[in-house]
């Protein structure tokens, strides 16, 4: 559903941010992307929502090409993708069902769909309670599900999580994590982005490493090396 | 109501100070500009009543039989550039002498003053060149003794004339820029303080133009009620300027309409202009 093929991605000031990169992501499937801070990984997102084009290579996501498809129809492309950051992204001055129906609103959805589907977005991440709260009223964990509900909203193919527990405490990264986890369950394909080597090593998914801009290691292609093996599979508190 | 005009509304309630401050600049921006085409049209209003003056006098030679100088005020009132022609005779010559000047009422003569014929020509042949020619066919018959268009004030008017409108077209463009440029900075400012939203827009798919929609309604109200407002603040400077300084001509309707919407259109471009540039960079 998402295929890298030889990208590379370079700026006009500095080094490549990616340097031939090669990888593909299944439909369904659960995916980390880690490496340390610079490694490109924000950068592969961004290629993948095609808020950027590849310097060279092609990326594919959802059938579409970056070598061929239109600026006109980046749009169509975003709305079968959901999409989460670490600073939540929400707009302060609307409530957390605003927020979520503001997802709804700027792609011309029916006004009738948008009430039942907010509902039950907003009861699936756990905040049917504070529907009516702004965000400067909720926790952080609870910013991070209204944002998770925005991005689900749309029934999303993907699930691109920047990440999205980088300014959460460690509850609130448990239960947040455990939320992406089941939102896999139900098909939705998600690919995370995370410098937490121990969330990552805990978990039996999937582990794509980045350097430098540069794929080093990929579990799902290639036996995991010494450096950094994946633990087996063990279960998160919720 | 749509979408794109709640979220308008919502920019204004949200903002309020920074809407105010946006509206008052535009109403400022156009007010100068107003002010401007207030004095410029003014000023054209008075330069026009001055050339109604522009006249071309021939005086007609003593003993001329009065057919023949009817017949010439005929062919010369047939001229285009010719607006009205008058023929003075030496009786009204005299009366109209003694009128203006009465100081010297008891210098003047019958005979002493000559008959005459008096051209006034049509708007937009009131220049030098067009004054001179019909001086030239008038000075053609033979009776006439003497011709006399003030030749050096028309050429000076004329000049004025020119320095004036070009004076006019510079500064109207100029000031027209700098409320351009103003009112720009102004929306562009609504724009950045809203660049998170956009942002998210753009992240759930909504398209270029469908982000575009509020921001150029927000422009257009803008526009709008700094243009209202900029005709009121130039309406309340022309009864002042009527009441302590001297009578003025203000704008027709149609003129005033007409800046309003032009204040409108600045605002929609502006936040066209704006809103383009960001999406571009972001």
């Amino acid at each position: 559903m998402i295929r890298f093929t030889h990208v590379t991605k370079q700026y006009p000031k500095g080094g490549p941010a990616l340097d031939d990169v090669t990888f593909h992501v299944n439909r369904g499937e659960f995916a980390f992307l880690t490496g340390p801070s610079g490694a490109g990984k924000s950068t592969i997102l961004r290629l993948i929502y095609l808020d950027e084009r590849p310097t060279n290579g092609e990326v594919r996501v959802a059938g579409q090409s970056s070598v061929i498809l239109a600026a006109s129809q980046v749009p169509v492309l975003r709305r079968r993708l959901g999409i989460v950051f670490q600073d939540f992204g929400l707009l302060e001055d609307r409530t957390a069902e605003q927020n979520v129906a503001f997802a709804l609103e700027v792609i011309g959805t029916p006004s009738r769909q948008i009430g039942p589907k907010v509902a039950r977005v907003l009861t699936q991440v756990g905040l049917a309670g504070k529907s009516t709260a702004l965000p400067n009223e909720l926790s952080g964990g609870e910013q991070q599900r209204v944002a998770i509900a925005r991005a689900l909203v749309n029934d999303p193919l993907v699930l691109l999580a920047d990440e999205p527990t980088g300014n959460l405490d460690d509850r609130a990264t448990r239960g947040i994590f455990q939320l992406l986890r089941d939102i896999n369950a139900t098909g939705t394909a998600v690919l995370m982005a995370t410098h937490d080597l121990d969330l990552v090593k805990s978990m039996p998914y999937r582990t794509l490493e980045l350097n430098r801009g540069k794929l080093v290691y990929d579990s799902g292609a290639a036996a995991p090396d010494d450096s950094f093996a994946v633990a087996p599979p063990t279960e998160v508190a919720s | 109501m749509s979408l794109a005009w709640r979220e308008a509304l919502r920019a204004f309630r949200r903002a309020p100070m920074l809407s105010a401050l946006s509206i008052t600049t535009i109403a400022f921006s156009l007010f100068a500009f107003g002010l401007f085409g207030l004095v410029a049209l003014n000023l054209r209003a008075a330069l026009a009543q001055v050339e109604e003056r522009v006249e071309v006098r021939g005086f007609v030679a003593e003993g001329t039989a009065p057919e023949a100088t009817s017949a010439a005020v005929g062919d010369v009132a047939a001229f285009p550039e010719v607006q009205s022609v008058r023929l003075v005779t030496e009786v009204q010559a005299l009366e109209r002498a003694r009128r203006e000047l009465n100081e010297f009422d008891d210098v003047y003569e019958a005979g002493i003053l000559p008959a005459s014929i008096e051209v006034r020509l049509r708007e937009g042949f009131r220049d030098p060149v067009h004054v001179r020619i019909i001086a030239r066919r008038l000075e053609a018959y033979d009776f006439i003794d003497d011709i006399r268009y003030g030749e050096e004030w028309v050429e000076k008017l004329y000049r004025l004339r020119n320095v004036g409108s070009a004076v006019a077209i510079s500064l109207g463009l100029t000031f027209a820029l700098v409320a351009v440029i103003i009112i720009g900075s102004t929306i562009r400012m609504a724009v950045l303080a809203r660049s998170r939203e956009i942002h998210i827009m753009r992240l759930v798919g909504a398209t270029n133009g469908f982000i575009r929609a509020p921001f150029l309604i927000e422009g257009f109200l803008k526009g709008l009620a700094g243009g209202v407002l900029a005709l009121v603040l130039t309406w309340i400077t022309y009864q002042f300027v009527g009441q302590y300084v001297a009578q003025a001509t203000y704008f027709e309707s149609g003129l005033a309409v007409l800046g309003v919407v032009g204040g409108a259109l600045i605002g929609i471009i502006g936040s066209a202009i704006s809103v383009g540039r960001h999406l571009r960079r972001v």
